[in-house]
C-alpha cells in the first residue's frame, strides 16, 4: 500500500464522556467513523487538526490517523485505529455478556 | 483490618471535594487540559484508548465485605456492572464519564476508599502478601507496617513529584508472594536473633530494562522503617535522572551509582532522617494501627463434612487440590477465588460476582477479603468444615474455577483492548491460551506453572517474571508475540530469557504448546514442575521446540 492512496482523519477523545469520536465535515464529532472528513492533503489535515485541538472544551487529545478510502468510508491502516473504532475484543468484555 | 478515623476522613473529603472543584474549572474551560492533566492523575483518573479509566487503590490487597459492596455498587452504578482487579492490587473501571468521576470518589470514600496516588510520580499502592495475616509460613502480618506505609506516603509533600513513579511491596513470609524484588522497594520481614526486623531491597523493576532488586540492608529494626524508607526516596528524589523518562526510575539510579554508593548516601540521610523521626510517637501509632488488624478469634470446626465431600464430588475434589492453600490454624484454609473462568478476561468481576465475594466472606470468611496481585480474590480464614457449602455457592456464579496456579491462571494487562499505552492486545491471548489448553484436557498434568502477558513493554503483565512470559509488540503494524523463559517472581526472583523471534497472534498459541508437550515429554516425573525442568535442561530443547518445527511448517 504506498501512502499517497491513504487519507487522514481527526481523531479524539470527548473531554466530558471520553468516547472516541472523529471530526465530521461540518466542524462536529461523529462516534462513527464512517461520518468522519478524510483530508487527501498533509497540510489540509494539520491545519484542521490545529482548528480541532482547540476545541479544547469539547474533546481531548486530538490527532491525526491515517486511514484507507474505501466505498464504504475510511479504513484504518493501524489494528489500534481499528480497536479504538470496535472497541474492546468482544471477548475481552467477556463478563459483561455473560 | 484498618478503620478510618476522623482525620482519615475528613482528609479524603477535601480532597474529594478538591478535586470536584477541579474537574467543573476543566469543564468550564478555567483550567487547560495541561493544567488539569496533572491533577487527575493524582487522584487515578486516565484516560485511555475508549474511555476514562479510574484506578481505585486497594491498600496491601485488603478489602471488607461493606468496601466489596460498595465496588459493585460503583462498577454497576457509574459503569459497565465490572471491574478488573489488576496486578497491583488496585481495581479499574473502564468505562466512567469524568463528570461522574467525582460522584464516584465520595462514593468510595464512604466506606475509606480513594484512588490517591494510583498514578502519577508518586509513591503508589503498597502491596502485600495477599496470604498475608493467614499464611502457615509467615513471621509476621506485614498489613500493619504496609499501612503505616500508606499514611506516611499519602500525599507526603517532599515526594508528590518524584522523578518518576514509585512501587514499594512489602512481605512478611519467607515464601515471597508480593514479588518484592521487582518493586523500587521490597520489604521483607525478617528474624535475627530473636528480633524482628525488615531486609530491604532497593532498585527492583520490570518494564523497559528489567532488574532484580539489590539489598542495601539485611536487617533494618522495625522502629527504624520510616526514618530509613524517607532516607531512601529522598536520595532518588535528588539523585535519580529527570533528564531521560526511561532512565528515571531508581533499578536505574543505582544501576547507574552502584549500590554501594546508594546506601552510602543513604545511611548519611538516614543519619538525619532517624533524629528527625519521633521515635516513641511512630511506635505508639503503629501499636494503634496493629490493634486493628488482630487475627480474627478462629473457630473450632468439625472437618468431617470436608472428608465426605471430597470423597463424593470430584469436582469439588478438584477444586480443593488447586485452590486452597495452607492456613496458620490446620482447621482452616486459605481460599484462592479464580478470576480466570476458561475463556473469561483473565481479573475482572461483575458487580453480581463481588456482590456473592462479599456475602460469602461475610458467611465463611470472618469479613476478610484479599485481592492478590495475581488478579484473583482469597478468602484468607475459612473453615475447613465450610468449604463445600462456600464452592457450591463460587459455582452458582461462575467462579469455581479450579485453575489457580496451572496453565489458565494467567496474569495478563489490559493490553490494547483498553490501554492506550499497548502496543498489542494481550486478553485475548490469555483466553486463547486458557480454551486451548482446557480443550487439550492438559492443565492438570501440566500442573504447577506461571504464564504472564504483557501488552507492552512496560510489563504490567510481569512477562519477566513468568515461567513463560509473553510480550505484545507492534511489528510493523502487526501484532507479534516474543517468549520469554524460566523467568521467576518468588524469592528466587529471576528475569526470563527470551527464547527469539516472536510469533503473530495466531501462531503464538501452538508455540505455548509445542514449548508444553516438549516439557511433559521431557521431565524426569510429575514431580518436576516446568520451572524445575528448565532450570535443569536450559534453554535448548525449548527454543528447539519452538523453532525447528516452525521452520518445519513454513518449509
Amino acid at each position: 500500500m504506498s501512502s499517497e492512496t491513504l487519507v487522514q482523519v481527526i481523531t479524539a477523545n470527548l473531554l466530558r464522556e471520553g468516547h472516541v469520536v472523529w471530526l465530521t465535515p461540518e466542524g462536529g464529532w461523529s462516534r462513527d467513523l464512517a461520518g468522519a472528513q478524510c483530508f487527501a492533503g498533509r497540510p489540509a489535515a494539520e491545519a484542521a487538526l490545529a482548528r480541532a485541538a482547540a476545541q479544547t472544551d469539547v474533546v481531548v487529545g486530538a490527532y491525526l490517523a491515517s486511514m484507507r478510502p474505501t466505498p464504504a468510508g475510511p479504513e484504518p491502516v493501524h489494528f489500534r485505529e481499528a480497536f479504538r473504532r470496535a472497541g474492546p475484543s468482544a471477548r475481552a468484555r467477556g463478563v459483561t455478556q455473560a | 483490618m484498618y478503620v478510618y478515623d476522623d482525620f482519615d476522613r475528613d482528609f479524603l473529603a477535601e480532597r474529594n471535594r478538591q478535586f470536584r472543584a477541579q474537574v467543573e474549572r476543566r469543564l468550564s474551560g478555567a483550567l487547560t487540559e495541561e493544567e488539569f492533566r496533572p491533577l487527575r492523575l493524582m487522584n487515578g483518573l486516565y484516560l485511555q484508548l475508549h474511555a476514562y479509566m479510574l484506578r481505585v487503590a486497594i491498600p496491601y490487597g485488603t478489602l471488607n465485605p461493606v468496601q466489596m459492596h460498595k465496588l459493585a455498587d460503583v462498577g454497576e452504578r457509574w459503569d459497565r456492572g465490572y471491574g478488573h482487579f489488576t496486578t497491583r492490587q488496585n481495581i479499574q473501571f473502564n468505562w466512567p464519564q469524568l463528570v461522574d468521576v467525582p460522584d464516584m470518589l465520595d462514593a468510595l470514600a464512604e466506606v475509606g476508599l480513594h484512588a490517591i496516588q494510583t498514578s502519577g510520580n508518586t509513591i503508589r499502592n503498597v502491596t502485600a502478601d495477599h496470604f498475608a495475616g493467614a499464611a502457615a509460613d509467615e513471621i509476621a502480618d506485614p498489613r500493619p507496617w504496609a499501612e503505616l506505609i500508606r499514611q506516611w506516603s499519602t500525599d507526603h509533600p517532599e515526594f508528590q513529584f518524584l522523578p518518576r513513579k514509585f512501587k514499594i511491596a512489602v512481605t512478611g513470609a519467607p515464601n515471597d508472594r508480593a514479588v518484592t524484588r521487582a518493586h523500587d522497594i521490597g520489604l521483607r520481614m525478617v528474624r535475627r536473633d530473636g528480633e524482628t526486623g525488615f531486609e530491604l531491597i532497593v532498585g527492583g523493576g520490570l518494564g523497559r530494562t528489567p532488574m532484580i532488586g539489590k539489598v542495601i540492608r539485611d536487617f533494618l529494626p522495625t522502629g527504624d522503617l520510616l526514618p530509613y524508607l524517607e532516607a531512601i526516596v529522598a536520595t532518588y528524589n535528588l539523585l535519580g535522572r529527570r533528564d531521560n523518562k526511561f532512565k528515571a526510575r531508581i533499578k536505574i539510579t543505582v544501576h547507574e551509582n552502584g549500590i554501594d554508593r546508594v546506601r552510602e548516601l543513604v545511611e548519611a540521610r538516614f543519619a538525619e532522617t532517624r533524629a528527625e523521626f519521633d521515635a516513641d510517637a511512630m511506635a505508639a501509632h503503629f501499636a494503634h494501627i496493629a490493634a486493628q488488624f488482630a487475627p480474627p478469634a478462629l473457630r473450632a470446626a468439625d472437618p468431617a463434612p470436608l472428608d465426605t465431600a471430597r470423597a463424593a464430588d470430584p469436582i469439588f475434589r478438584a477444586w480443593a487440590d488447586t485452590n486452597l492453600h495452607p492456613h496458620r490454624d490446620p482447621s482452616h484454609a486459605i481460599v484462592t477465588i479464580s478470576l480466570k473462568a476458561h475463556g473469561e478476561t483473565p481479573g475482572d468481576a461483575t458487580s453480581e460476582q463481588m456482590r456473592a465475594i462479599a456475602d460469602l466472606a461475610e458467611t465463611y470468611g470472618y469479613g476478610e477479603i484479599r485481592i492478590s496481585h495475581e488478579q484473583n480474590v482469597i478468602l484468607p480464614h475459612v473453615a475447613r468444615a465450610d468449604l463445600p457449602a462456600l464452592h457450591a455457592t463460587l459455582r452458582r456464579y461462575g467462579l469455581a474455577t479450579a485453575n489457580v496456579g496451572l496453565v489458565s491462571d494467567i496474569i495478563a494487562c489490559p493490553g490494547m483492548d483498553y490501554c492506550a499505552l499497548a502496543t498489542a492486545r494481550s486478553i485475548p491471548i490469555a483466553q486463547d491460551i486458557a480454551l486451548h489448553f482446557e480443550r487439550l484436557k492438559l492443565e492438570h498434568d501440566i500442573g504447577p506453572l506461571k504464564i504472564k502477558i504483557s501488552g507492552c513493554i512496560n510489563a504490567c503483565g510481569h512477562h519477566h517474571v513468568g515461567h513463560i512470559g509473553i510480550l505484545g509488540l507492534d511489528r510493523a503494524g502487526v501484532e507479534t508475540y516474543q517468549i520469554t523463559l524460566g523467568g521467576d517472581g518468588s524469592e528466587d526472583a529471576t528475569l526470563g530469557e527470551r527464547t527469539g523471534p516472536g510469533f503473530s497472534a495466531e501462531k503464538i498459541i501452538p508455540a505455548i504448546e509445542r514449548i508444553l508437550r516438549s516439557y511433559l515429554d521431557l521431565r524426569q516425573s510429575r514431580e518436576e514442575s516446568f520451572l524445575a525442568a528448565y532450570r535443569r535442561l536450559g534453554a535448548a530443547p525449548f527454543k528447539a521446540a519452538l523453532y525447528h518445527e516452525e521452520k518445519a511448517d513454513a518449509a
